[in-house]
């Protein structure tokens, strides 16, 4: 026993120390923490005033441009091509040229700039147009943009589940369909990050030729489960590092930028509202609060204490699941190049899984959905994608059950495989030697 | 003088093929013990088997007597053919984590490791990788972590691959010194003029089973051919003056002395022969020609092969 801890102790220290780990756990954090505040980062960079010139000549566009924190609006007096000349010198961000045209309805509106245009500058002049255009084709087929506004509806389909003790729960296909299907990738992503880990570990100690002198120490299976450990152990800590990490720049960023942040979104939502009617506004809040009143109780809806321990049992057993037979693949062979013929059986179940979400999505009740999340090299990403849609208990214990077999099967099975693989050099092991080994004695 | 190990009908069969077949030795203890035999013949199988790394389809193995394979590893020490370290990690590092792997404490570690280290004055290699040592400088490693936990026994599977001829006598000595520190030493190699040198027992295993056992000095008797070298002065042919049932072998000449190889019959005492020359050659050598070990491992193996192919 004490010599596994040794073993498991080496392999998570030398990995840990490497400069690879190191750089990918700062990195990590980084890139993820980047989605989250570069997008607010760069509006904050782009929040000086920007002024742009208008030379409307159908005159109706012009008034309904109104200046926001970020944009200054700019009647222009010239024509479109001193307008143009003088761009820079006029300090001005854009000019927006509305020609003429027959049907009050441009077509050729056109925006000049020095640099590319911001994105939130071009959708602001789109909508305040558009709005304009249809307000306009609308009293020209004779409605009232009154009426139109009053019909306008948002509906919130509230899907609610029974029980068979009749219990009513309310859920969110949208939020269960997210929640399961990042726990599945999350799991995959996993499985074959340390999993292929664990394969080169093998092959390593392989290639050195120093597995020999270790299995005079210790049993080949104790340094098969040191390393599957140790290398768990890892991903592991690289994981919670990230979620650590992530969460420490995003709330540091946070609570320095949460001034500037909030101003970013009064001006959004400035931005969103400025031309639309009182009322409108203030239907258009109320929907944004009903559905995020429906998120909040869709959350409460999904099982979290299931829905986290079988994540951590699924993403351990399907580990530990793989990561034998990756073990026992890294055996087998010589080289990293060699391990080809024996990596497809292994990867096409994981594959399959994660290319066939989309089916259970949609039917996550249905015989394929119910098989492949039984099955244990396919359970591990398949349940997780079921569970926030709801799966009787009977499946979850079914599923945990033939998986904890299925990975004493696969270590007994890579132990095997494993412990005649190592010792053997410079010879191309085909299917059939792998089923030899399976029945050589000890 | 006791038996540490013994092997009694050691059989492992893989799919195919027997790569032993009912294999017994005995190792005394304090000897240095040769295993020999050509590739393949199944000697890596049985020092596997020894360590405890395979199984033995049949047969036993006793230790000191003892059927008892637990703790076992503990008491041995094997440099495998196929040897090597992590490249990436640290000399120090890695030898003592191979050592604990070997159940010693880490502080006990330590302490021996540095008196070794000192010994093979490599004290400054401590915090080097292994990828920067040269293939001689790994050699003296691992030779280090195979004889740290100062086992009762210990299997060499050719130690002296690797080294050059200085290290190769350091290593030579440092054998020599564990035996007569009570260490037992299983010493497998093709090299048969170090098998001379430092072996006083050896086996011989062909084709899966063992065809010669026994001490070197009892080996060499039972495969001596009678015949003597006389180095001499003299202008006579030599081959007048042997009859009566001497068979001259060889003659050659260097200079002014004569050598002469010369096969006697089993009952004649080699004396007649000195006798029968002394009046006729002025004799400055007279030696008897004892079978190299060389010379007993092919016979053996070559006669081997006729018995198992007659036609």
């Amino acid at each position: 026993m004490n010599k596994i801890i040794l073993i498991i102790k080496r392999e998570y220290l030398t990995r840990v120390k490497k400069k690879s780990f190191i750089i990918m756990t700062i990195l990590g954090p980084i890139l993820l923490a980047a989605l989250f505040i570069v997008p607010v980062y760069v509006a904050e960079m782009e929040g000086s005033k920007k002024v742009i010139g208008i030379i409307d000549e159908t005159g109706i566009f012009m008034p309904q441009f109104k200046n926001t924190d970020n944009m200054q609006f700019l009647k222009l007096d010239m024509d479109i091509e001193t307008a143009k000349k003088n761009i820079a010198n006029n300090d001005l961000y854009a000019v927006l040229y509305i020609p003429k045209t027959e049907l009050s309805v441009p077509q050729a509106a056109k925006l000049y700039s020095t640099g590319q245009p911001n994105i939130i500058v071009k959708g602001y002049i789109k909508s305040v147009m558009r709005k304009e255009v249809e307000a306009l084709k609308l009293r020209a087929s004779g409605v009232d943009p009154g009426i139109l506004k009053s019909i306008k509806s948002t509906i919130h389909l509230l899907t609610i589940k029974i029980n068979k003790a009749g219990e009513e729960k309310q859920s969110s296909t949208e939020l269960s369909m997210a929640v399961g299907f990042i726990g599945g990738l999350i799991i995959y992503i996993f499985i074959f990050m340390y999993g292929a880990l664990v394969m080169r570990g093998v092959i390593e100690e392989k290639v050195n030729r120093i597995v020999e002198v270790i299995v005079s120490s210790v049993k080949p299976f104790q340094l098969m489960m040191g390393k599957i450990v140790g290398v768990a152990l890892v991903g592991l800590t690289q994981f919670a590092l990230w979620v650590i990490f992530t969460m420490i720049i995003v709330s540091g960023f946070l609570s320095i930028y949460s001034t500037d942040i909030s101003k970013f979104k009064e001006s959004q939502l400035q931005m969103q509202t400025e031309n639309i009617i009182p009322t409108d506004n203030m239907q258009q809040n109320a929907d944004v609060n009903e559905s995020v009143i429906a998120v909040f109780e869709s959350i409460q809806s999904i099982n979290f204490p299931v829905m986290i321990g079988s994540f951590l049992f699924f993403f351990l057993g399907g580990y530990l699941l793989y990561a034998s037979l990756f073990a026992a693949i890294g055996a087998a062979v010589d080289s990293e190049t060699d391990t080809q013929q024996f990596m497809l059986p292994v990867t096409v179940p994981l594959i399959l899984s994660l290319a066939l979400a989309q089916v259970i999505i949609t039917n996550p009740d249905g015989p394929i959905a119910f098989w492949l999340s039984i099955i244990p090299l396919t359970s591990p990403i398949i349940m997780m994608i079921r569970i926030p849609f709801g799966v009787p208990f009977t499946d979850l214990y079914l599923s945990f059950a033939l998986l904890i077999l299925g990975f004493i099967g696969s270590t007994w099975i890579a132990a095997k495989i494993y412990r005649t693989g190592i010792l053997i050099y410079g010879k191309k092991i085909s299917y059939r030697e792998l089923w030899k080994w399976l029945k050589y004695k000890n | 003088m006791s038996i540490i190990l013994e092997a009694r009908e050691v059989t492992k069969q893989y799919a195919g093929h027997k790569a032993l077949d009912k294999v017994s030795i005995s190792v005394p203890e304090g000897s240095i013990f040769g295993l020999l035999g050509p590739n393949g013949a199944g000697k890596t199988t049985l020092i596997r088997i020894i360590n405890d790394i395979i199984a033995p389809d049949s047969g036993k193995l006793l230790f000191k007597g003892k059927e008892e394979t637990n703790k076992l590893v503990e008491q041995i020490g094997y440099l495998p053919e196929e040897r090597g370290l992590y490249k990436k990690m640290k000399v120090g590092e890695q030898a003592l984590y191979l050592a604990r792997l070997k159940g010693i404490s880490k502080k006990e570690a330590q302490r021996r490791l540095k008196i070794w280290f000192e010994k093979f004055e490599i004290n400054s290699w401590w915090n080097k990788k292994v990828e920067e040592l040269s293939k001689g400088m790994q050699q003296k490693i691992q030779f280090i972590v195979t004889v740290v936990h100062q086992p009762k026994l210990l299997i060499f599977d050719e130690p002296f691959s690797g080294f050059d001829p200085i290290n190769v006598n350091i290593l030579k000595d440092e054998i020599l010194r564990l035996r007569d520190d009570g260490a037992t030493i299983i010493f497998s190699t093709h090299n048969m003029a170090s098998v001379e040198e430092l072996c006083d027992h050896i086996a011989l295993i062909d084709n899966s089973k063992k065809i010669l056992e026994g001490r070197m000095k009892d080996v060499k008797n039972a495969y001596k051919t009678n015949s003597y070298e006389i180095s001499y002065k003299s202008d006579i042919d030599i081959s007048n003056i042997l009859t009566n049932g001497y068979k001259l072998l060889e003659l050659s000449e260097e200079e002014e002395i004569k050598r002469a190889k010369v096969r006697i019959n089993n009952n004649d005492n080699p004396n007649d022969l000195l006798k029968a020359l002394i009046p006729h050659i002025e004799i400055h050598s007279f030696n008897e020609i004892l079978p190299s070990m060389n010379e007993i491992f092919i016979r053996k193996v070559e006669e081997n092969k006729t018995i198992n192919q007659p036609y």
